[in-house]
């Protein structure tokens, strides 16, 4: 069990590893290097030369990597270019501002979507599930700025109820952010918690259908004991992984969804180091999303080990 | 007469098709259950038994729904109850107990848990009386160790185990009717013979009545006192066990009978034209009219009644039942099948084969070292003669498939050596041997919905080997793939069919075309006819038989069914945990002396004859490994003398039928303690 | 139940098995609606520049921000322009771009995960590991990153998101190929002594193409709604090409006084991607696969 365990966090190790190369050398290979982007124009003579001193690129590209990786494994990205600034200054406040987003938006969002998912499943076919599920399939396929334009359209503009517009420092306290992130929220969570509900939909659909929910109700268990004895700890677990994959994969989505409502997160900053062609700030967004990805994969699998009892009794054995 | 318990009148239950029509799968089926009773169910797949069992607790299927009738248990309709009533009943009046425990137990709840729900749902006990019964349920189903088994998953017990749980949990509401749907079904012929008698002692001991929903009138002969035949949808036959099994007055349940390969016969058994029909399909006249002998005009345009026959006790649905009783009908007899050349030569030779699925370790692979000492399959040596058809039987995990596998070049050997023709040596590698041999050696397999790609018609499944072997191209192939759908007894206008519209056992007609299609010498039967019905089964094996007549190959024939082996094979090899225990001409294996493993199978077989009681001679443990020293079966062994059992293999011994015997015991001791 | 029911006898071709698939998706309204949605937007991507009423480029500051009219059905943009005729051409870069984008993904998605689930072993585990970290490095970081150092060309675009949206296939058509290797008919032909390539022609492809193909379906919609998002960020097709995404970002500043604007193109983008969301929902049941159990990854 324990070897289990660490054998999946090496995993997630070697994964980042290879983010990390990827990202290094896609910046590598593609045409520029990170002073000819970034100064464009003006990319000759002293000031050229200044930069590359700076970032050090007369050095070989593996000596650098591997300088740049012991660094990232101390806590250090190095400095940005536009600001000049150490990344992690720059860093520090957007992530916070991401995190505090992204968290309630998930915390809001698998409740929810475990509801819904169960109530379209057990009312399969019936109204219920047919009106949650077209809702579901409509949130889920409309991009995030649509529904975030939408939003602001009616709920701030035709109804002025909530503002339209984060305008908040990127420094902002907890409780500045919990009173404009209503909207942000909203957006980000429909399209999850569609996703979700819709997985967590068939899977307690396919639990259902299953031999030993049959056995269930000729054993005369009662409906309400059989979906949570029976039916929700075997249809949930497998649900944990996908889950997690959905969360992972909608990080993308925070990013439109911050720039649609000019939130001073991640995503905005992802625009704007792309904008400014900063790219060390890049490389250290790639690795912080990635590591986000990896950690919330590594703890949909952990919770898949601990809950499986497959797995609980190997660990009797053994 | 005794008090009625349950009765079902008039039931149909149906389905709307995509059309909109309504297809009925039951047809105004009646029956009553007695106190104290054991009801048989008997029928092929698709003939509604389980829809019937199921509605009999009033439990529909989703997609079903009962288009007329009832189902009155204590006269209250079942099928009119709210979930709330059937929650009552269920679990504490009649209970169930499923075909496939490993799946029907709930696997993130232990054991002790799923049979304490049924305690606290169906009685007043307190804590720790239930935790007292749960330990009693367990003792009564004779499981090993029930304070630690409560506390154990469902996937951590054997298939044997799982079901002896789920006869515990019924049990615990202690219901007034007992149903088991295929309760025996997927298990070992050792364990599923244990779980019988375990049902038939309950019976006994508790007085329940019992519904027992087969495909298997072996085991329906073992536990019923009454016989219901249902054949597509309907009743065709009810009545007294002993009645239906010695004189069954129906056309299809005599067919049925006469289908079933039996240990006290040798040769093949008679087989049964078509299959049963489809629902939805039969719209007038008798449902077994394609496939009765007995036929008449008015069968195909009325369908019979089901109708009582006082002096017999019997309801029968046949408007000529009357010609089988006057008929002087004989069940004990089969087909002889033309015994093979024992001069012949020898084709095929297995040499001290073992096999290993451990992989091997890194350092021992350098050092070339075997590192598997106690490989699944050990010590093989067969030697098969042209023409012959051997057959390899045991239980699950004794290695037979492991063996046909190898043969075929798909498991590499780790030992031995696989000789063809003339001594060639075989390489264990598939892509070594030249393509006369890949020719030569063809394989059939269980389960025709796997073997068969579902994406290729039936002309494009023949026409692969005919291509890759013969390259045959354009008329020429066509004309080829004609035959030998001919020879299959399938029309031309299958080729353009794909597998999910042919039935089972056509669809194993078309698998063993293609094995023939290569002009095969040898042809190696992974239990090939257990997927099917019995009817269909008896026409393969005569398929089978007939091809070999006439084509001179020669069969290697794995099944775990002793019945169906003493029926094809000219040659039995019996195997336990991957080691041979006894080999010699088939009809002399299935006579005494034998090896003790051997009585042990013998024993456990479930004859379609109330008289014909298993002998119960050895526990059903089950062995993941085989040991690493002495005998193989020295764990179950009933007859084990002592410590040399488990020091040392044992010699071959021959005896004077010329099957040969690995044990200890000597032959002739054994032959006097076997009388 | 009823699949079973031997009922056809008459031999299928390629083309009939086609048009059978196409009715049983259009015998259920979700799927009737998502074909008709898909449809249109075909039909009018390919005869919109000829039925366009005005210039898509005309800019005129005598038209500026003018509410919708018999004129200017949906009224005009901050520079003037007809939002109709821009609403009814700006589906075709999108279209064009991620219908070819799929097709990419899908091939080397489908073939990569193919080779995969048949060698296994550790090459499988390798290719898999490093398919995992691509599919880690969120796909907007990654796209954005190309295309800001690329270009925004649709000979860029194409690859990129045909790229970015192929890892997923890999997992599907690996897990497909996995399953199908498993059975016996396979076993049957490696012993009768096939080559590989006459196993994985005629045994795996046609066992797993329905998987890959719905997997493909699915994509395109992802890959549109990628797609527009690049562009709403600026990062799309430049202007004054007209296209959803990019007309939203620019409605979208003024639209408490002028919401028709923005209200044309989300219309459109949405229907579009609601379309083949539900015809790829369709596709997946009319071949019997289950893929609301999937992750969009």
């Amino acid at each position: 069990m324990l070897l289990l365990i660490l054998k999946r966090i090496g995993l997630g190790l070697i994964t980042l590893l290879i983010v990390s190369l990827i990202t290094f050398v896609g910046v590598e290979v593609l045409p520029g290097d990170a002073c000819t982007t970034y100064l464009e124009r003006e990319a000759y003579g002293a000031a050229l030369d200044a930069c590359i001193k700076r970032l050090g690129l007369d050095v070989p590209a593996y000596e650098r990597y591997l300088e740049w990786a012991s660094n990232v494994i101390r806590g250090d990205f190095g400095y940005s270019l536009s600001g000049e600034m150490p990344i992690n200054e720059v860093l520090g406040p957007r992530v916070k501002n991401s995190l505090v987003l992204a968290s309630v938006s998930i915390l809001i969002g698998i409740p929810l979507a475990i509801v819904l998912g169960i109530i379209t499943a057990l009312w399969r076919d019936k109204l219920p599930d047919i009106m949650i599920s077209t809702i579901t399939i409509f949130s889920m396929t409309i991009p995030e700025f649509i529904s975030a334009t939408l939003l602001i359209l009616i709920v701030a503009i035709w109804l002025g109820w909530l503002p339209g517009i984060v305008i908040i420092p990127s420094d902002a306290t907890f409780y500045e952010l919990l009173s404009n992130i209503i909207l942000p929220v909203v957006a980000i969570s429909m399209i999850m918690t569609a996703h979700m509900a819709r997985m967590v939909r068939s899977s307690v659909i396919q639990v259902m259908a299953s031999d030993y929910v049959q056995m269930a109700i000729l054993k005369g268990v009662p409906y309400w004991k059989m979906v949570f004895r029976h039916v929700l700890p075997n249809a949930l677990l497998p649900a944990i992984n996908v889950v997690a994959l959905t969360i992972a994969w909608l990080l993308g989505g925070v990013v439109v969804t911050e720039v649609v409502f000019n939130y001073p997160g991640l995503g905005r900053l992802v625009i704007e180091s792309i904008s400014n062609r900063d790219l060390p700030v890049v490389q250290a967004l790639a690795i912080i999303l990635a590591s986000i990805y990896v950690g919330i994969n590594l703890i949909a699998d952990l919770m898949t080990l601990m809950l499986n009892p497959r797995l609980k009794s190997l660990q009797i054995r053994k | 007469m005794s008090e009625i318990i349950e009765s079902v009148k008039n039931l149909s239950i149906g389905f709307n098709s995509q059309k909109g029509k309504q297809i009925s799968i039951l047809r105004n089926v009646s029956t009553n259950i007695k106190k104290g009773e054991t009801v048989g169910i008997v029928g092929e797949s698709g003939s509604g038994k389980s829809t019937l069992a199921l509605a009999m607790m009033g439990y529909i299927k989703q997609g079903l729904f009962p288009l007329k009738g009832e189902c009155l248990f204590k006269s209250e309709d079942l099928l009119k109850m709210s979930s709330r009533q059937l929650e009552k009943i269920r679990g504490r009046k009649i209970a169930m107990i499923p075909q496939n425990a490993g799946q029907a137990l709930t696997p993130n709840l232990k054991i002790g848990y799923q049979i304490d729900e049924a305690l606290r749902l169906h009685t007043d006990l307190n804590k720790s009386e239930r935790d007292k019964k749960i330990s009693e349920l367990l003792n009564k189903v004779r499981l090993p160790s029930p304070e630690t088994m409560a506390f154990r998953y469902p996937h951590e017990l054997s298939g044997g185990q799982q079901q002896r749980v789920a006869v515990a949990m019924a049990l615990a509401g202690k219901p007034d009717l007992l149903l088991l749907d295929e309760p025996t079904t997927g298990l070992d012929v050792t364990t599923q013979a244990h779980v019988l008698e375990l049902l038939r002692f309950i019976a006994k001991d508790t007085g329940t009545s019992m519904i027992y929903v087969s495909h298997d009138l072996g085991a329906i002969a073992q536990v019923s006192d009454r016989i219901v035949v249902m054949y597509a949808g309907e009743i065709v036959l009810e009545g007294p066990a002993r009645k239906i099994l010695k004189e069954p007055i129906h056309p299809y349940t005599y067919g049925l009978l006469k289908s079933i390969p039996k240990l006290s016969l040798a040769g093949l058994p008679a087989s049964m034209p078509g299959s049963q029909p489809q629902p939805g399909s039969i719209n007038e006249g008798c449902s077994f009219y394609d496939r009765c002998n007995l036929a008449t005009d008015n069968c195909k345009k009325n369908s019979p009644d089901l109708e009582h026959i006082k002096e017999l006790d019997t309801n029968v649905r046949c408007f000529n039942y009357k010609e089988l009783i006057n008929q002087n009908n004989n069940l004990q007899t089969s087909i002889t099948k033309k015994s093979n050349n024992s001069e012949a030569n020898e084709v095929l030779k297995l040499k001290d084969v073992s096999i290993s699925y451990a992989k091997q370790k890194f350092f021992d692979q350098l050092l070339n070292k075997i590192s598997d000492q106690n490989p699944t399959v050990k010590d093989i040596s067969i030697d098969i003669k042209k023409g012959e058809t051997i057959a390899l039987v045991g239980e699950s995990g004794s290695g037979k498939s492991t063996i046909l596998k190898s043969i075929a070049g798909l498991l590499e050997t780790k030992d031995g050596q696989i000789k063809f023709e003339n001594d060639r040596i075989l390489s264990s590698d598939l892509k070594m041997r030249n393509p006369n041999d890949l020719r030569a050696i063809q394989l059939i397999f269980q389960n025709p919905d796997e073997s068969l790609n579902p994406n290729h018609t039936v002309e494009q499944i023949l026409s692969q080997p005919l291509k890759l072997y013969f390259n045959l191209l354009g008329k020429e192939l066509k004309k080829n793939i004609i035959d030998l759908l001919k020879k299959v007894r399938l029309g031309e206008f299958y080729m353009s069919r794909y597998p999910r519209q042919l039935s089972g056992g056509e669809k194993q007609r078309v698998a063993v075309a293609r094995a023939f299609a290569a002009k095969p010498d040898i042809i190696l039967c992974d239990e090939v006819t257990s997927a099917l019905d019995v009817s269909v089964q008896a026409a393969v094996l005569n398929l089978l038989q007939q091809l070999k007549e006439d084509l001179g190959t020669t069969y290697v024939f794995v099944s775990h069914d002793l019945a169906v082996v003493r029926a094809i094979s000219d040659r039995v090899a019996v195997l336990y945990q991957g080691r041979l225990c006894e080999i010699g001409p088939s009809q002399n294996v299935y006579k005494f002396p034998s090896h003790p493993y051997t009585e042990v199978l013998l024993g456990a077989v479930l004859e379609p004859d109330p008289d014909i009681k298993p002998k119960l001679v050895a526990e059903d443990i089950v062995e993941e490994k085989p040991p690493e020293k002495g005998c193989s079966f020295q764990g179950r062994c009933p007859r084990k003398i002592g410590d040399i059992c488990n020091s040392e293999v044992p010699p071959w011994q021959i005896g004077e039928n010329g099957n040969a015997i690995r044990c200890h015991i000597n032959i002739e001791e054994l032959a006097s303690l076997q009388q | 139940m009823e699949s079973n029911l031997i009922t056809e006898d008459k031999q299928k071709n390629k083309l009939e098995k086609a048009f059978e698939i196409l009715k049983t998706m259009a015998s259920k309204p979700s799927g009737l609606i998502g074909l008709t949605i898909v449809l249109f937007h075909v039909v009018l991507a390919i005869i919109s520049p000829y039925i366009a009423p005005y210039d898509y480029k005309a800019i005129s500051p005598n038209t500026m921000l003018l509410a919708p009219s018999a004129e200017h059905w949906f009224g005009t943009d901050s520079l003037g322009r007809d939002v109709f005729t821009r609403t009814i051409l700006g589906g075709r870069t999108a279209l064009t771009v991620t219908f070819f984008g799929s097709l990419i993904a899908l091939l080397w998605g489908g073939l990569l995960g193919i080779f995969c689930g048949l060698v296994g072993g550790k090459i499988d585990d390798v290719v898999m590991r490093v398919v995992d970290a691509f599919l880690s490095i969120p796909w907007i970081l990654a796209m954005l990153l190309i295309v800001s150092l690329l270009g925004t060309s649709t000979e860029v675009l194409i690859p990129a998101l045909g790229f970015f949206y192929g890892k997923g296939i890999v997992r599907v058509a690996r897990a497909a190929t996995h399953d199908v290797i498993a059975k016996d008919f396979i076993v049957s032909a490696r012993a009768r002594g096939h080559s590989n390539m006459s196993i994985i022609w005629n045994e795996i492809i046609p066992n797993v193409r329905d998987a890959i193909l719905v997997e493909g379906a699915m994509r395109w919609s992802w890959m549109l709604l990628g797609f527009s998002s690049l562009s709403f960020l600026g990062f799309g097709v430049s202007p004054p090409t007209p296209d959803w995404g990019l007309m939203i970002s620019n409605a979208r500043g003024l639209m408490s006084f002028a919401y028709w604007s923005v209200i044309a193109p989300i219309v459109g983008l949405s229907s579009l991607i609601i379309g083949i969301n539900l015809t790829a929902d369709a596709f997946a049941k009319a071949l019997g696969i289950d893929r609301s159990t999937k992750a969009p990854v």
